[in-house]
């Protein structure tokens, strides 16, 4: 009887493992998160404003986005769900110092896109834009902020797995497991910078 | 029988309050939020109380005018957020695992964690009486009485950080019962199988998950308007106030169904047992909880037809609420249908029940006469819309809840309430809402707006207005009744056997009060109806096996620990900095300590 539990502890209707599914759920309420967060920068695209810094330049999206700049981070984000793909592969397939090596990867450059940020934000504080400045600067920062913020959290989430990676059981038998579903929050993330980078940076007001 | 049951045990065991604070147990989480929630619908109640009191008469002098502005307010956010919701998650914490036969929920520990974050934010949102002055705006508050012009005290911090505590509450509760629900299921039952109250729970769960983020991003525009420079809602800054009232509705919409669907869900099961027949159309129900969700996405507009939104808008608007009256409809004819030809059982539950079904029509046609943009713009702020949402909310929502706590209070405490007091209790209750919020349709007819403070005489609203207010007496003299009901019953012995009422569900499969492993052996689930199936069909209920090892997940205190760093983090904005960073380093001790404390 005892085997027979532990069966049944396992087994769930879908087939699919109680924490996935969270996972899935959760990243479908974060699109609205996103969308409310989206919908307001929309909103305020493109109005006019007359706010300028003390050198007598205008605040708009236009003055200050650095394409070729935030290209670069772009491009480090998308490379670090390459790695994170790898990771997963590692992991599901005992090949644990592959894991550990990809882990470690996706970190590095998950840190890297947030220092990108990081210089990005302290630029534009520099230039004049802050929250109360404008509606471009308070939609702007809240928007990429609170992804910036996601980022970070997912670096600590994939930091953490890498450091009990190396504890004498590793990451147990479900390994694969939970490097994917950290997977799956990290290629979401990546996901909706995608969306951000195309409304805010590509598409002209 | 359940002697014969041993449970592996938890590597600590504790006993007394310990064993409350580090409790997973579904049923006692249930338990927890049902006298949590009820303890809030008393405060509630007595804050209505006041307001009615003040009213009475014209020219009342009770209250001034500042504290009847924070009583509207925390009177909705009490009832609606500390009362309403928590007392739909006692139900369904108690009752989902029972009736879709799983030992526990997915995610025991993430369900103490939401019960404690719900207790904290309760206590933050009504301790703001002491620290200064609760929230002042209304429920709904509207920029730009909340910006720091118009209410520079703590008053909205208040708000803002109390709401966003219990969303997240919410949040993961909703979380871990879809996933429950969805992936939970004993052998045997399909979703299909499912009862109605679970697919209620399972359509709420999937509102909230949804519902709640753009609430959480228009609180976050709010709080950095108000502390950080920023000009979202502040038209004076180039930011739109109107931006607040569609990501507040486009949660507030769904919200509402948030808190009618559990009463649903509840007369769905006690309809057919006091009806002693099956459902009546349960595919129809269920479907129509569904179309009830998706619709729900799409009327949150009809709140603002005097914003100045475009004629467009209001056709659309208009059209998709008249369009959410039809599901809601079919559900009323199919309970109604559910007790036709039937052998009715007149037990207090059943009188809830009917009640609900007949006080919830009546809100709902009053509320699909406000659809029409025209008759909206002549009721919009009067006691019109006063009198429709307290029958949807007290005659649907609460006559639904009291239904459900008279019928599964066996389960729950394995005592029974008396019937006598529960029927005074009841036509109390009956009396004290139609006496209350019934004349209230004439006030606002007349012109009475809602929310002042008070009224001259000669306007022809004392009358009503006197009224209403011996009804909300006679409504809180039935509460009372429950009360002195509810603490009678808990000095009995626990007497009540494992089905009572001869109901179909699953949960009446096992001991009242359930053991802590739920079910000794489960019965496998051929039908719809688990139960009358097994009695027409002569099925004896399994036999326990002599010894049977069911893992059970230990205590944790971790859950508590990380309410409480988020309770500082709460604070912190509103005090000291050093709190924020206190919190958040206990809520990252929490999670450590959670992920690595052993579970098996």
């Amino acid at each position: 009887m005892a085997a027979a539990a532990q069966v049944e502890h396992h087994a769930t209707s879908t087939g699919t493992d109680n924490r996935k599914l969270l996972m899935w759920v959760f990243l479908g309420s974060e699109c609205l998160f996103f969308g409310s967060l989206l919908a307001t920068y929309l909103i305020f695209k493109g109005e006019p404003t007359t706010a300028v810094n003390e050198h007598g330049l205008l605040l708009t999206p236009a003055n200050l986005l650095d394409i070729p700049l935030t290209s670069q981070s772009t491009f480090v984000l998308l490379m670090s769900s390459v790695t994170m793909v790898l990771a997963v592969f590692g992991a599901q397939n005992a090949r644990f110092k592959m894991m550990k090596l990809w882990l470690l990867a996706t970190v590095v450059l998950g840190s890297i896109f947030l220092g990108y940020q990081v210089f990005e934000f302290t630029t534009f504080g520099n230039e004049g834009l802050t929250l109360g400045a404008n509606q471009f600067g308070a939609s702007f920062f809240m928007l990429t902020g609170f992804h910036g913020a996601h980022v970070a959290i997912g670096v600590l989430y994939l930091g953490s797995l890498l450091l009990a990676s190396f504890r004498r059981n590793g990451l147990g038998p479900e390994a694969g497991l939970n490097v994917e579903i950290a997977g799956l929050y990290w290629h979401f993330v990546d996901i909706v910078w995608i969306v951000l980078f195309t409304v805010i940076y590509l598409i002209p007001a | 029988m359940a002697t014969a049951v041993e449970t592996l045990a938890p590597p600590a065991t504790y006993s007394g309050i310990w064993s409350w604070i580090t409790t997973v147990d579904h049923k006692r989480i249930g338990i927890l939020y049902s006298v949590t929630g009820f303890t809030f619908f008393l405060v509630g109640g007595f804050e209505a109380l006041l307001i009615r009191s003040q009213l009475a008469v014209p020219e009342g002098t009770i209250i001034d005018a500042e504290l009847f502005n924070q009583l509207f307010g925390i009177h909705a956010l009490t009832m609606i957020f500390l009362a309403v919701m928590p007392m739909g998650a006692g139900f369904f914490n108690f009752l989902i695992p029972l009736m879709i036969g799983a030992r526990d929920v997915a995610f025991p520990r993430l369900n103490a964690l939401s019960y404690w974050l719900f207790l904290g934010g309760a206590l933050l949102l009504t301790s703001s009486f002491i620290f200064g002055g609760a929230p002042d705006a209304g429920w709904f508050a509207y920029a730009p009485l909340t910006s720091e012009t118009f209410s520079p005290g703590r008053n909205m911090d208040f708000y803002v950080l109390s709401i966003l505590m219990l969303g997240v509450s919410s949040m993961a509760a909703a979380l871990n019962f879809m996933v429950t629900i969805i992936n939970m299921r004993a052998p045997g039952m399909t979703m299909l199988r499912l009862p109605v109250f679970a697919w209620m729970t399972l359509i709420i769960s999937g509102l909230l998950i949804l519902a709640l983020p753009p609430l959480t991003v228009a609180l976050l525009q709010l709080l950095f308007d108000r502390h950080y420079e920023t000009n979202f809602l502040n038209a004076g800054g180039g930011g739109d106030p109107l931006l607040w009232q569609h990501l507040f509705w486009v949660f507030g919409h769904p919200e509402v169904y948030v808190l009618i669907l559990p009463a649903m869900g509840i007369v769905s099961e006690t309809l057919p047992v006091f009806s002693r027949k099956p459902l009546f159309g349960y595919r129809a129900i269920v479907f129509s909880g569904l179309a009830i969700a998706v619709l729900g996405w799409t009327v949150w507009a009809h709140h603002m037809y005097t914003t100045g939104i475009g004629p467009v808008q209001k056709s659309i608007f208009t059209g998709t609420t008249m369009l959410i009256g039809i599901p809601t409809g079919i559900k009323i004819f199919n309970w109604i249908a559910t007790m036709y030809g039937g052998s009715i059982r007149f037990t207090t539950s059943m009188y809830f029940a009917v009640s609900f079904i007949a006080l919830f029509t009546i809100g709902g046609i009053s509320g699909v006469m406000h659809a029409s943009p025209p008759i909206d713009t002549q009721q919009q702020d009067t006691y019109w819309i006063v009198a429709h949402l307290h029958y949807v909310l007290v005659g649907g929502a609460v006559q639904g809840i009291f239904s459900g706590i008279y019928y599964w209070f066996p389960k729950m405490t394995g005592r029974f309430l008396s019937e006598s007091l529960g029927k005074l209790n009841f036509w109390l209750m009956f009396i004290g809402i139609n006496l209350t919020f019934f004349p209230m349709h004439f006030l606002g007819t007349a012109g009475m707006p809602r929310r002042i403070y008070t009224y001259d005489s000669g306007m022809g609203w004392d009358l009503w207005n006197l009224f209403a207010t011996i009804g909300a007496f006679t409504l809180a003299l039935g509460i009372l009744v429950f009360v002195i009901n509810f603490f009678r019953s808990m000095r009995q012995e626990p007497t009540a056997p494992n089905n009572p009422w001869d109901a179909p569900g699953l949960e009446w499969a096992t001991t009242s009060p359930p053991p802590e492993h739920d079910f000794d052996v489960l019965p496998e689930i051929r039908d719809r109806d688990p139960l009358w199936y097994d009695r027409d069909h002569d099925i004896e209920p399994p036999e326990a096996p002599a010894s049977v090892h069911i893992h059970l997940p230990p205590p944790s205190y971790y859950p508590i620990m990380m309410a409480l760093g988020a309770l500082m983090l709460a604070i912190g904005p509103m005090t000291h900095l050093a709190i924020l960073a206190l919190g958040l380093t206990v809520i990252i001790y929490s999670i450590w300590g959670w992920v690595l404390e052993p579970t098996d």
